[in-house]
This record gives C-alpha cells, sequence and structure tokens, in this order.
C-alpha cells in the first residue's frame, strides 16, 4: 500500500482510472508536459500520450467550454483550473452550461466531467490564490461540490467523482497538497460522494469543517479533550453539495451544540447553510446557538496579514469552549 | 480553392445567386441535385411560414417572447444542408431553419417558444445541442465537440452558429482560439444579420469585415452573402470538407439581414430606419430562390401556393397540438433533470410541494 500525500493521491487515482477508463482526458493550462503548476497531473502525458494529456491556451472559459463539448460528445474531461481564484472567466460556462446542460436537454445530454481546482489560504500566495469559494458553486443547482482532506478520501471521491454522471467540482485544499502522508490502498475503492464522515465521536458538540480546517479543527479538539475534558464529534463535511444532512442532524440530536468551522468568508458562507439545517433537523436538542467560525468578510489579506484571517486552532478552541459553556 | 483564395481583410464577398435569382458565378457554383434543391428551398418555405405564426401567436398572447428569422433563412439552411446526419450541429437561439432541415420538428421548436422544456428532448440519434440564451457561449461546446472527434478519431463536423453581436464576447474568442490550436472539425456560421438588438454591426467592432477575426486565430475566414442560399452552401460545403479531412476550422461570415425585431420584446423603429429594411426586403433569400428554381424548371407559382397552403394547416395543427401538450407538465418534471438522481434535498423539495399543489403530484 503506498505512503502518499494528497497531490499523489490525486496522481495515483488519475492515473488508475486514465488506464482503467480510455475516455478519461486530462487537460488544462500546464496540465499537460509539466503536470500542472502543483504537479498533480505529473507523469501522466508521458504514460497516456499527448492525446489523453494536454496543454491548452490560457483561458479557463475555453477549457470548462471545451470540457462541456467534449463530455457531451463521449469524453470524461478531467479538467484543471490552475487556482480557484482563477475560475471566475469560467463561471459562465460552469454556471450557464455545466450546471444546466442536463436540465436543458432533458437529460439527453449528461456532462460526466470533473473540474479540479486547488483553493484556500495559509500557503503565502498573491492575490487570488488563496478564496474558498465553495459556496459560488455550491449554490449552483446541478452541481456537485467536493473536498477532500485526505490522501485516502482524495482518491476515493476523486474516483467517485470521475464515475458520476453529474458534473463535479472537485475544490482540492492545497495547504495540505504535501501536508502529511497516508497509505492509499492499491485497490480500486470510491467514496460516495454526497456522504460526510465522522471522524471521531463525541459527546458534547458536533463540529462539522472540510479540507484544511479538518486537521486545525482535530488538532483543537485534541487539546480540548485532553486539557479541558470536552468531548468532540467531528464530521468531515467531504460534500458541499448535496449536504449529507442525515449525519449532522443525528450528530447534533446526540451531542445538543453545532459548530460549522469553515475558510470561506463569514456572510451567506456555506455556515449559514449547515446551522440552517441544524436548525430545522435538530432545533428542540439544541443547548447552545449553533454557530460558526470562519475567515472573515473582507478580501484575503496578503501574506503579511493573512494570520488576521486564517481560522487556526486557538480560534477553534476557543468557539467550541464558549458554546460548551453556554 | 474558394476558401483558401479568399481574403477577408478585402471588401469582398461570395455571392453565386444574384438578387434577381440569376447565376453570377458558374464557376463555383456547387453541384446540388435537384431533389435536395426543392429540399432546401421547403424548408425555408417552411420556416418563414412557422416563423410568421409564431409570431402572430405571440402577438395573440398565445406564445412566449418569440426571436424571429425572417430574413435569415438562406443563411441557416444553406450552411446547414451541406452537413450530413452524423454530424452536430450546435445552434444559438434564431436557427429555426438550420433546425427544421436537421430533422428535428417543428413541434418542438415551438414547445420551447411556447416555455416547455420538453422541446429541447431529443432523441439519441439527433445530434444536436439545445437552444441557447447566454450569447456565444455555445462555441466552446462545439469546439469541444471536435476535440473529442479528433480524439476518438471520428470524422463528425461541427457545425456551430452565433450572431454577429457574438463576436464581442469572449467565449467566440477562446473558442476560435481552441478551435485554430487543437486543428477541431469545427465550422462557425456568424450569422451577421447587421444589428446586435440595438446596437449596428458598425459599432459592434472596428473590424472591416468579421470573417478576418479567423485570421488572428490562425484559420481561414471567409465572408458569404448569407441571403445566396447557394453561396452559403458551396462555401460550407468546402468547409465541411476542410474540417472532415482534417485540416481544421474554418469561419463563415454570413452577411444577412434580420428583417424582423430582435424578440417580440423589441421595437426596431426606434433604431433602424425603414428604407433599410425596405432595401434588404428586395435582397429576400426566399423570392432569390424561388425565382432561380422556377427558371430552372424545378418549381412553379401553382406549385408554391399549393405548398404554403399545405404548410400553413400544418403549422396551424401543430401549434394547436403545442398549446395541448404545453400545459400537461408535470411537478416532478422540474426537479428530474437537476442531477442524474434527485438529491435527498430535491426529494424533500418534491415531497413538499406535492403535498403543496392539492390532491399531489398532477
Amino acid at each position: 500500500m503506498p505512503l502518499l500525500n494528497n497531490i499523489g493521491a490525486l496522481t495515483y487515482a488519475l492515473e488508475q482510472e486514465m488506464e482503467k477508463d480510455k475516455s478519461v482526458v486530462v487537460y488544462g493550462e500546464d496540465a499537460g508536459l509539466e503536470g500542472g503548476v502543483f504537479r498533480a497531473t505529473k507523469g501522466l502525458q508521458e504514460k497516456f500520450g499527448e492525446k489523453r494529456v494536454f496543454d491548452t491556451p490560457l483561458a479557463e472559459a475555453g477549457i470548462v467550454g471545451s470540457a462541456v463539448g467534449m463530455a457531451i460528445n463521449g469524453l470524461k474531461p478531467v479538467v484543471e483550473i490552475q487556482f480557484s481564484g482563477f475560475m471566475l472567466p469560467a463561471y459562465n460556462q460552469i454556471v450557464a452550461h455545466v450546471a444546466r446542460m442536463r436540465n436543458r436537454s432533458r437529460s439527453r445530454y449528461k456532462l460526466p466531467m470533473v473540474i479540479r481546482m486547488p483553493y484556500g489560504g495559509g500557503v503565502r500566495s498573491p492575490e487570488h490564490h488563496s478564496e474558498s469559494p465553495e459556496t459560488l458553486f455550491a449554490h449552483i443547482p446541478g452541481l456537485k461540490v467536493v473536498i477532500p482532506s485526505t490522501p485516502y478520501d482524495t482518491k476515493g471521491l476523486l474516483l467517485s467523482a470521475i464515475r458520476e454522471e453529474d458534473p463535479v467540482i472537485f475544490m482540492e485544499p492545497k495547504r495540505i497538497y504535501r501536508a502529511f502522508k497516508q497509505e492509499v490502498p492499491e485497490e480500486d475503492y470510491t467514496i460516495p460522494i454526497g456522504k460526510a464522515k465522522v471522524v471521531k465521536k463525541g459527546e458534547d458538540i458536533t463540529v462539522v469543517a472540510w479540507g484544511a480546517l479538518v486537521r486545525e479543527a482535530s488538532k483543537a479538539i485534541k487539546t480540548l479533550e485532553e486539557k479541558e475534558g470536552i468531548s468532540v464529534e467531528l464530521i468531515d463535511l467531504r460534500t458541499i453539495s448535496p449536504i449529507d444532512k442525515e449525519t449532522i442532524i443525528e450528530s447534533v440530536k446526540k451531542t445538543g451544540r453545532f459548530l460549522v468551522v469553515h475558510e470561506a468568508v463569514k456572510s451567506f458562507g456555506p455556515g449559514a447553510e449547515l446551522i440552517s439545517i441544524v436548525n430545522e433537523g435538530a432545533f428542540l436538542y439544541l443547548e447552545a446557538p449553533p454557530s460558526r467560525v470562519t475567515g472573515l468578510d473582507v478580501t484575503v489579506p496578503l501574506p503579511k496579514s493573512e494570520h488576521f484571517f486564517m481560522v487556526d486552532e486557538r480560534r477553534i478552541m476557543d468557539k467550541i469552549k464558549e458554546l460548551v459553556k453556554y | 480553392m474558394i476558401i483558401d483564395k479568399f481574403n477577408p481583410l478585402e471588401d469582398e464577398m461570395i455571392s453565386i445567386l444574384n438578387k434577381e435569382g440569376e447565376i453570377v458565378r458558374e464557376d463555383i457554383l456547387p453541384e446540388i441535385s435537384d431533389d435536395k434543391l426543392i429540399e432546401m428551398y421547403k424548408t425555408m418555405l417552411l420556416s418563414r411560414i412557422a416563423d410568421s405564426k409564431a409570431l402572430q401567436y405571440q402577438r395573440q398572447g398565445r406564445m412566449l417572447t418569440y426571436a424571429p428569422n425572417k430574413g435569415q433563412e438562406a443563411a441557416q439552411i444553406g450552411s446547414v444542408a451541406a452537413i450530413e446526419k452524423e454530424d452536430w450541429l450546435v445552434p444559438a437561439f434564431r436557427e429555426l431553419g438550420a433546425w427544421l432541415y436537421k430533422g428535428i420538428s417543428l413541434e418542438k421548436f415551438y414547445l420551447y417558444w411556447y416555455g416547455n422544456e420538453r422541446g429541447s428532448e431529443f432523441s439519441e440519434n439527433e445530434k444536436v445541442l439545445p437552444m441557447v440564451v447566454p450569447i456565444a457561449s455555445q462555441l466552446p461546446h462545439a469546439v469541444g465537440i471536435g476535440m473529442a472527434s479528433n480524439i476518438k478519431g471520428e470524422k463528425d463536423v461541427t457545425l456551430a452558429y452565433v450572431g454577429d453581436g457574438g463576436t464581442s464576447e469572449g467565449e467566440f474568442h477562446e473558442a476560435l482560439n481552441f478551435s485554430g490550436v487543437f486543428k477541431t472539425p469545427n465550422v462557425f456560421v456568424i450569422q451577421n444579420n447587421g444589428w446586435a438588438i440595438s446596437l449596428p454591426r458598425q459599432k459592434q467592432t472596428a473590424s472591416k469585415t468579421l470573417a478576418q477575426k479567423a485570421l488572428s486565430y490562425g484559420i481561414p475566414g471567409i465572408q458569404v452573402d448569407g441571403n445566396d442560399i447557394l453561396a452559403m452552401y458551396a462555401v460550407t460545403k468546402k468547409a465541411v470538407e476542410r474540417a472532415r479531412n482534417g485540416e481544421g476550422p474554418t469561419l463563415i461570415e454570413a452577411v444577412t439581414y434580420r428583417l424582423g425585431a430582435h424578440t417580440t420584446s423589441d421595437d426596431p423603429t426606434i433604431y433602424r430606419k425603414d428604407e433599410e429594411v425596405e432595401e434588404w426586403a428586395l435582397k429576400d433569400p426566399l423570392t432569390r430562390f424561388q425565382k432561380y428554381l422556377i427558371d430552372k424548371g424545378l418549381w412553379s407559382t401553382e406549385k408554391d401556393e399549393k405548398l404554403r397552403e399545405e404548410y400553413s394547416d400544418m403549422v396551424t395543427k401543430t401549434f394547436k397540438k403545442v398549446e395541448k401538450i404545453g400545459t400537461d407538465t408535470e411537478l416532478k418534471d422540474i426537479f428530474q433533470h437537476t442531477y442524474s438522481k434527485m438529491t435527498p434535498n430535491l426529494e424533500e423539495q418534491y415531497e413538499s410541494q406535492k403535498k403543496y399543489f392539492e390532491g399531489g403530484e398532477k
């Protein structure tokens, strides 16, 4: 069983699926020869040739728009947008076409395609390299939005995404691309899209996070449990749309408290949706107002002041303590 | 050949049939069988009648906002007639003629403009994309279809349409650039109908021609008299041959004119002069082609009148049928085409709406 980091697991999944399914095609800016700026597609062109793994002109709408046509014409494109901050020129394609082609054609044209993009801050990037725009996709009917947080999940979720009939936005927390390694099984396995994972069971409060913040939350929880004796149930959401309401509601019914942790800006963010879900599904079980620790409603600052923005272990810890004492 | 020799930077335009219905370029007159010529004409006529009736229905409050096609029949049918059954059609939203010639039923077209998505319900063997309202963003899809054809080693050609206004959109340029780079089997037809709602072609772009835009992408561009069905056919046929032979895409600028409004919500009298419309009415593609066919002995005014009546009845019947079908949508229809399988959220919302509409699902 290879020991891989998140980026390695990505490449591994792509390689295995391309071998298995000849209709999978990988492309994007620098995605061919160089293997992408983060090397997620490294070695694939060499192995599968320029017909199936290639570089495109610098044009996000062209990349996503052509993937629509490709999917219509029987292939399964897995395209790379270099950074989620550069996704906006393709947003018209994503919203006006990727999300709607099935509906518009009464399901005659399904779009089995994956749009991959690194997202999130904390890596000392320039402007437009640190945003967490998952809400912009999750708000659009017709899209599925997936965010893995471990190498194991990365492989399993990416394989599911490629095999989906529906278009999937696959967001990759770049801060943890190479942060740690994990054993990733060689065999074919998938993780269902739309299913959250209970990372750790607990009694006093439910914490939901995803991407890089699953690790931050884990650290906070460990300290709290050791030092304060607070028992936390941690859920990795894994799929932002559709949300696994069941797992969350079930957990909150047990713990009576709810905290959502995300890097996206606060207002109209995914936290608002999750809190609504909890209010609708477990209101009478609540012992404290459901709450959120999030990014701020500001443009993500440049690296020298980014620490003011980031959600870290301490902010999570403080909020959990506040809610448990409420 | 005709395409490679053309210089889009010069103010010339390919024309074969003049407005009197006479052949002016015998050298490039395409070979088209008599049956096919008649079929092309019939589709033009059907398109014209269905179009004018759609307008009437809209005025009667029986049809939604509609985008008239009158005057653009040759640009559409002349080009679509040059592709084969296995080729793809990627329309914008003003391509009734292309739609009909490709074999898509008028019923579907009417259903769509009646406000029912079932008009875009195509069968597996209809290689056409649904109508699309955003401007020019369908062109990257056409290119993607072509990229897939290349990857799969298939010989299908993809014919896509865009308006003159669409040439200003970013996706027009991204699509053409991709197409040039990847040498995709595409034919792009710009229906330059003079106006993008109220903006005249001269204010759309400072380029002398729209065809010349192709040069920046390393692909041939050619300007054609879009009201001349024979010229449209001849040029598209060559472009299709190039595409099928692996020689890459072609951009065709069809110079035509929108005799009607942009849509029924628009009032062109605000921005254009009657004289301009009258002048273009003299270049009507339908009468021009009819004259040609009559002179050739393939058609007659008697046949024409008879067919007009026949089509008129058929179109009326079709619309009445659409009025019936168009109101029997089930609640589930708005949910079931969002994802391959309804998500738990959609299931929940569907069940709740079902309860809300008394008596459950209609």
